[in-house]
């Protein structure tokens, strides 16, 4: 049993109440000590990547407590790949963070954003589903935290809807979970897997309840319609590093619904096997479609990122809902490329609005700003990954997901869906592009805007981003050879359930 | 009349009402809403490992029946959990309140019966470590 396995819950949580308790007013150190943290989770989510990257399913029984007593940790390749993703996304978030100055706009900017990363590393570690909802609880609470960071009247007005939302998915949460436990007796989710597979036909309906309600709850994280109404408002009013963060929390959701399905209503479950999916496939291309649509529809730029978030979603969720194996592999490497692609647009726009002075994000001509230039090719490289064209990480990733699915039930509405929301958010980011550069300009004036703090680093840092993305796709074999493999593992028969249950 | 048809009624009940109230457009009933969804939620968490009374919460080679100590151990961490949210929503709620002048979930802030307060009592009630703030959209 490697302890090396816990290490990336355990340094946010000892470091997070540390810095609460002496760094209160050290910003310098605070930021250090927080980049350090960000550092050494990317070397240790790189180091478990290396070790589940052979396929052996490593597990670490808490308090060496015997599963399915005791809560267990778990990593495969999947919960490795969610790690590394987390880590780079939070160091550049993090970097951003500090260059622009955002930390210095309130109180516990870093103790709350270490919270948030060890709610994100339990979250994809952990195979017991209580621990999944603490987990999730710690990452929510951290969120809180940094959404509403920097405050204002519209922030604040935001953060309201956003924690009601949430708190009644938590209630709803609990409600799932306790239908799963009267009806299994059991909350690690291997041996739940195992229980829904002998259950007698008569628990079939609690079963099915309890399974649905924890899919709607993870749909509800990963904004898939009906559930996607809190995004863009959340997004667009939060300060944008914090929304390049949320940009993992999405997908939580998804790797939750496909962990969770996996699991428990896999293969073995019988009648029950797959039941979810017939729900999650429409729900994900309409997502897709109302996604998109906003796109083109968003009159600013920060509901124009936060409604692509959502077509994202649609996109992988859709890719998810199929669940064989090549889906799966081809949904995994869309999944960091829409992660990083938001997260890099995200930062654009904030670059861009920070220089438009009194017209901010609204999508109106504005006479030339500063630096427009050196932003318009940032913002037109953002806008190939996002909407999916070569030669970033979108295209690749929209193909793989299209040639695997073409065999699967309903695979032609996803074809016709993808192509269709491609060719909308085309539209959309051209528009908004022309309209951000090219109008403005023939438009005559002059901008008074105060000039951004560190220019150059903090455009530097949304360029890694995309940079990231181009390594994406420049990597593409090697990639997609471990996400094939992580498709396999997923889908083998037994595989994590023996894992984290022993043998017997 | 059966414990069990007992303690479903009264999940029933304040899911019912909880539901209504969680769905109102202004913050009060909203909070109250969620504090009654996570009581009803609590006592089914408790039910959800049986009804059993009069029984040892843990079971020994000589104990025949006894009471699923687990549900009770998870009543008790989303009890915790649901009281420090209740509390972070009435501050926030309350927060909100001084900020924007409106106490409407959904921010319109036009609709009528909408409570303003007076400029004197905002200053008092708002003041407390009030970072820089950043204007929103």
């Amino acid at each position: 049993m490697s302890h090396w396995l816990i290490a990336p819950v355990l340094l946010p949580a000892l470091l997070a109440p540390l810095m609460l308790l002496f760094l209160r007013k050290r910003l310098m150190e605070s930021r250090v000590v927080s980049i350090a943290s960000c550092l050494g989770l990317l070397g240790m989510a790189g180091l478990l990547m290396a070790q589940a990257s052979d396929g052996t399913i490593q597990t670490y029984a808490l308090g060496d407590w015997r599963a399915p007593f005791g809560i267990i940790l778990a990593l495969d390749r999947l919960s490795a790949l969610m790690l590394v993703i987390t880590a780079i996304l939070a160091l550049a978030v993090m970097i951003y963070a500090v260059v622009t100055g955002l930390d210095r706009k309130g109180w516990h900017f870093h103790p709350l954003f270490q919270f948030q990363l060890l709610g994100l590393n339990g979250a994809f570690l952990t195979g017991d589903l209580f621990n999944l909802f603490v987990f999730f609880e710690v990452l929510l609470i951290a969120s809180y935290g940094l959404m509403l960071h920097g405050g204002g009247g519209a922030r604040l007005k935001a953060g309201v809807q956003y924690v009601v939302v949430n708190l009644v998915g938590s209630t709803l949460f609990l409600v799932a979970v306790g239908l799963l436990y009267g009806a299994t007796g059991t909350l690690n989710m291997a041996h739940m897997g195992q229980r829904v597979a002998q259950a007698p036909v008569g628990d079939h309906g609690l079963i099915l309840a309890g399974g649905l309600l924890m899919i709607a709850v993870f749909a509800l994280k990963a904004a898939v319609v009906p559930l996607h109404f809190w995004l863009p408002r959340t997004y667009a009013s939060t300060s944008a590093p914090v929304a390049a963060l949320f940009a993992i929390m999405t997908k939580v959701g998804a790797y939750c619904i496909l962990r969770f399905t996996t699991v428990v209503f896999g293969d073995g479950a019988g009648a029950l096997a797959w039941a979810p999916a017939p729900y999650l496939l429409p729900a994900a291309l309409a997502t897709m479609l109302l996604g998109f649509i906003g796109v083109l529809g968003a009159r600013n730029l920060r509901h124009l990122a936060a409604f692509s978030v959502i077509g994202s979603m649609g996109t992988l969720v859709s890719a998810i809902a199929v669940f064989t194996p090549a889906s799966t592999a081809a949904a995994l490497y869309y999944l960091p490329h829409s992660t990083f692609a938001a997260a890099a647009l995200f930062l654009v726009v904030d670059q861009i609005t920070r220089r438009r002075g009194d017209f901010g994000d609204a999508l109106s001509p504005s006479p030339v700003f500063a630096g427009a230039g050196p932003l318009s090719g940032l913002f037109f490289l953002t806008a190939i990954a996002v909407v999916g064209l070569p030669p970033l990480s979108g295209f690749p990733g929209k193909l793989l997901i299209l040639d695997a699915v073409r065999d699967a039930p309903g695979g032609w509405w996803i074809w016709g869906f993808i192509l269709g929301a491609t060719v909308i958010s085309l539209l959309a980011f051209a528009r908004a592009g022309s309209v951000l550069f090219w109008k403005s300009a023939a438009t005559p004036g002059e901008i008074k805007a105060a000039a951004p703090s560190a220019p150059v680093a903090s455009a530097l840092v949304a360029a890694g981003l995309l940079a990231v993305l181009g390594a994406l796709t420049l990597a593409g074999g090697p990639v997609s050879a471990y996400l094939n493999a992580t498709g396999e593992q997923i889908y083998e028969p037994g595989a994590y359930g023996g894992a984290v249950l022993g043998p017997g | 009349m059966s414990i069990e048809f007992l303690v479903a009624t009264a999940v029933g009940v304040l899911s019912a009402a909880g539901i209504y109230l969680v769905l109102r457009g202004r913050t009060f009933p909203v909070v109250l809403g969620l504090a009654f969804m996570s009581y009803a939620i609590n006592v089914f968490l408790f039910a959800s490992g049986r009804l059993v009374i009069n029984q040892p919460p843990i079971w020994g080679k000589d104990v025949a029946a006894y009471t699923d100590p687990l549900p009770q151990a998870l009543v008790l961490t989303a009890i915790v959990i649901a009281f420090g949210m209740t509390a972070l929503v009435v501050v926030l709620a309350l927060r909100a309140y001084l900020e924007t002048g409106t106490d409407q979930v959904d921010g319109l802030s036009e609709t009528s019966g909408v409570v303003t307060l007076p400029p004197e009592e905002t200053s008092a009630l708002g003041r407390g470590p009030a970072p820089s703030r950043e204007v929103g959209p």
